[in-house]
């Protein structure tokens, strides 16, 4: 609330003097709003997949910067196969990254939900910790992955699995479980990479080079993604835009999807009360692994978004996790519309600290432009976003719009 | 009871987390290091590929000390590839004093303490003749107690902030008045005089920002702004408008960012029209590999100041960037650091060979005026146990490569100590004489 106050004074202090300068002063607002308004809709793509995923189901998934982070390398991925197809077509290549990016990130999740964190439900501590080893998983395995590892890690699963599968069907599966997987194990693991070890020998670079090394990929936004529109002495930049509207699509999408269809309604049942929705007939395990593949693949939606902004890297996860988090947190754990409010606001208030505006607004009384001059700077204008939070969830520690309901404090 | 817990529990475990996981950022984030990139090469992991010929008795140890896993390991395996390639060619020459150079080549794994850690083995365990290793300051500044204490001898290849002049380590990298001087001196005679400067928030970048200003005032420049991105971060947007309201006619930007941030900021750069003929960037983190990484389209007609581009046109790079692309493939490209990485290790073997011994303390006696035919030019070990090296400008292309723009006529003395900043000016560094040593008052 705050933070809104501050953009009203902001916004009312323009408008005495609008009479003189309107055309500067225009551009000057439109400059903030729509600053403020980018930086934000950069956080809430990102953390809308994580709204999902932690705010409805309540799973902490420190995994969510490396799921945006597969996105990344989808949109590198499927913009040097673009690359090969004739001029016009290049153009586009950004629309089938982002639906790769979406399938990619939602198969991993998919895997990641059914393979890890379903076991791990109401359990916070362990899933924290086995989400946040997930996400070193992911950032070697993009360092090092080749084909000579893909083959490897195929023929571990066919043998591990399928042998797994195979005992399972014996009738004293129970009693042989603990011995089969002593055998199976280490057997898979030496004949895969007794494999992998022949095939790099054998071939050499072709098998063993690494797809994408430890380095940043570029990831080039398309000649019609680069410029901006110019207004006044200002320019909205096209790939603002861009991630905006995306953002805009997802939400109204993610809205519609959860308030007008069965399966939203059943994701909406589940997350309220798992057990009387079991009661109810709801395939509870189905609805999870569904609603957790959806989060995870909005997180490649936004992967895919940010990489026309940013670096593209295994630590490209890394550096959006705790933003998500913090916006997800401030909106309040369960409300979209929380996080929206939420990551505007952030946006808002790290864009009028970090230029420097609020000091220039306060210019005639010393004291608080000097203090506003002091936090004017990125590193300093984090340090106050996140003081203010701090102090905001002192007083609203459910967040903007908390859950309301009797469960709110089990 | 599955996930029926309380929001506060959630937001205490949460916030644990996420302290852990920005701890931990910060942790493995690096000192001062561009975001370099080389592919890695399998036999970059390995000893070198020319095993030693003969038993014990016929081959030198030296030690290679790079992260080559974690955060760091971007940068360094490009650099350690280098370090590998003069090895081998020595090696192929008969190597030094009839002895094949082995190298045991050790993961620092970005991790500052564990490269404290693996100095100590390779000295004490392996009882290597030297170390070639670091690439952050961080790193560097904690291996230099255990090459201190020991008496040892460590060859660091990198460019760095100085402030620092050691007996025990040679620096062939540039010193601040080699690299970070002399671009603001052509910029203010060619691009402007007023000055932006832009870096991320840790200690090199704001000890150049100090020396540039105190530079800039020296000399009739301004400094208009400037402003500190924590490393890694992506969002530049504020920093962007306060450079469009400082400089509202267009100006200089003078960019110390490392890592990521490069890149976002040269996106954003573009995409707020803030073009390169108006608001030319000078980099000093952004080389050939970075160009790469970061793509030619937002980079074209920026500026960045190092001592070598893979441009340089002299006989010894041609015969350089050749053998390093038939070795590692030739999609590869060298730049500034892996050319001093690849220079410090024929400085050993000439320093060697003129002592006629591997003894520490005659070499590093021996190692003082030694000249090189490097591939940037001639360049000689200076007593301050720095090197004086050529100083380039070069505009990126749309190739992705350096077009050399400005070039000094010798190479430039190092000067360790900072004689723009007051607490260091008059001071400089003398090995060669034990009654100056490492900090002296240098006569006014």
């Amino acid at each position: 609330v705050g933070i809104v106050l501050m953009l009203t004074l902001h916004l009312s202090s323009y408008s005495p003097s609008t009479i003189h300068y309107s055309p500067i002063v225009l551009s000057g607002l439109l400059e903030a709003i729509f600053n403020g308004m980018s930086i934000g809709s950069v956080l809430l793509i990102s953390a809308l997949g994580l709204a999902i995923v932690f705010g409805l189901m309540g799973v902490i998934n420190l995994a969510h910067g490396e799921l945006m982070m597969l996105g990344a390398y989808t949109t590198f991925v499927v913009q040097n196969i673009f690359k090969t197809f004739p001029a016009p077509l290049f153009d586009f290549y950004i629309f089938f990254a982002l639906i790769a990016a979406f399938i990619v990130a939602a198969v991993t999740g998919l895997v990641l939900e059914r393979g890890v964190i379903r076991f791990l439900y109401g359990r916070p501590l362990e899933t924290l910790l086995a989400t946040w080893g997930v996400s070193l998983i992911l950032q070697q395995l993009v360092r090092s992955i080749s084909l000579g590892l893909l083959i490897a890690i195929a023929i571990f699963s066919l043998l591990f699995f399928g042998g797994m599968w195979l005992i399972k069907r014996r009738p004293d599966f129970d009693r042989i479980k603990n011995g089969a997987i002593a055998i199976i194990l280490p057997l898979s693991i030496a004949i895969s990479a007794a494999v992998s070890i022949f095939l790099a020998q054998t071939y050499g670079l072709t098998i063993s080079k690494p797809w994408f090394g430890a380095q940043n990929v570029d990831v080039t936004a398309p000649e019609w993604l680069r410029g901006g529109f110019p207004v006044g002495d200002f320019q909205l930049p096209y790939s603002r835009l861009f991630i905006m509207a995306i953002t805009v699509i997802c939400l109204v999408g993610i809205y519609l999807f959860l308030q007008k269809t069965n399966w939203g309604l059943r994701i909406r049942a589940v997350t309220q009360n798992r057990q009387m929705s079991a009661c109810l007939g709801i395939p509870t395990a189905q609805v999870d692994a569904f609603t957790f593949a959806l989060g995870s693949g909005l997180a490649g939606v936004a992967g895919c978004a940010i990489s026309l902004l940013g670096s593209v890297g295994p630590n490209t996860g890394q550096n959006y996790v705790v933003d998500t988090f913090m916006v997800v947190v401030v909106g309040g754990v369960g409300k979209l519309a929380g996080t929206i409010i939420a990551a505007l606001s952030i946006g808002t208030a790290s864009y009028l600290i970090g230029s420097g505006n609020l000091a220039t607004i306060f210019a005639p009384i010393q004291p608080v432009a000097d203090f506003f001059t002091f936090f004017a700077t990125t590193s300093m204008a984090k340090v106050m976003v996140f003081a203010l939070i701090i102090t905001f969830l002192q007083i609203r520690p459910g967040g903007i719009f908390p859950q309301k309901g009797r469960n709110v404090e089990l | 009871m599955a996930n029926q817990f309380g929001r506060r529990r959630f937001i205490l475990l949460g916030g644990a987390g996420l302290a852990g996981t920005v701890i931990l950022n910060a942790c493995t984030k690096p000192g001062s290091s561009p975001t370099a990139t080389p592919s890695n090469d399998p036999a970059t992991s390995t000893s070198p590929d020319t095993a030693p010929v003969a038993a014990n008795g016929n081959t030198v140890k030296v030690g290679i000390l790079h992260s080559l896993s974690g955060t760091m390991a971007i940068s360094e395996k490009s650099v350690v590839d280098a370090e590998q390639l003069a090895i081998s060619e020595i090696n192929a020459k008969g190597g030094v004093l009839g002895k094949q150079i082995e190298a045991i080549v050790e993961d620092g794994a970005s991790d500052w303490d564990k490269f404290a850690e693996k100095a100590k083995k390779l000295i004490d365990q392996d009882k290597v003749a030297t170390v070639f290793g670091c690439w952050t300051s961080a790193s560097r500044k904690a291996v230099l107690p255990v090459f201190e204490g020991k008496k040892h001898m460590l060859w660091y290849p990198v460019q760095y902030e100085g402030q620092e002049c050691s007996q025990n380590v040679f620096y062939t990298g540039a010193a601040p008045n080699q690299q970070i001087e002399p671009a603001v001196d052509w910029l203010l005679k060619n691009k402007g005089k007023e000055f932006f400067l832009v870096g991320s928030d840790y200690v090199f970048p704001r000890t150049a920002n100090t020396i540039i200003k105190a530079q800039l005032k020296a000399k009739g420049g301004k400094t208009v702004g400037e402003d500190y991105l924590p490393l890694g971060n992506n969002e530049v947007t504020p920093i962007i408008a306060k450079i469009k309201k400082a400089l509202p006619n267009g100006g200089v930007i003078f960019n110390t960012l490392n890592g990521d941030s490069n890149v976002a900021f040269f996106k954003q750069m573009q995409s707020a029209g803030l073009k390169a003929d108006k608001y030319p960037v000078m980099s000093v983190s952004v080389a050939e590999e970075e160009v790469k990484a970061i793509g030619v389209e937002y980079l074209k007609g920026h500026y960045a100041s190092w001592n070598y581009f893979q441009t340089v046109n002299t006989p010894a790079n041609k015969t350089f960037v050749d053998s390093f692309k038939k070795k590692y493939g030739a999609e590869r490209v060298v730049n500034d650091p892996m050319e001093a990485a690849y220079i410090m290790v024929y400085m050993w073997k000439m320093a060697v060979e003129k002592a006629k011994t591997f003894e520490l303390e005659a070499v590093r006696k021996a190692s003082n005026g030694l000249t090189f035919d490097a591939p940037e030019g001639k360049v000689t070990m200076e007593n301050n146990h720095h090197l004086s090296k050529f100083v380039r400008i070069g505009e990126i292309g749309a190739d992705g490569m350096f077009k050399i723009v400005s070039e000094s006529k010798e190479a430039i003395k190092p000067i360790p100590w900072n004689q723009y900043v007051a607490e260091t000016k008059g001071f400089a560094c003398d090995w060669s004489d034990p009654a100056k040593g490492g900090k002296y008052k240098a006569k006014v």
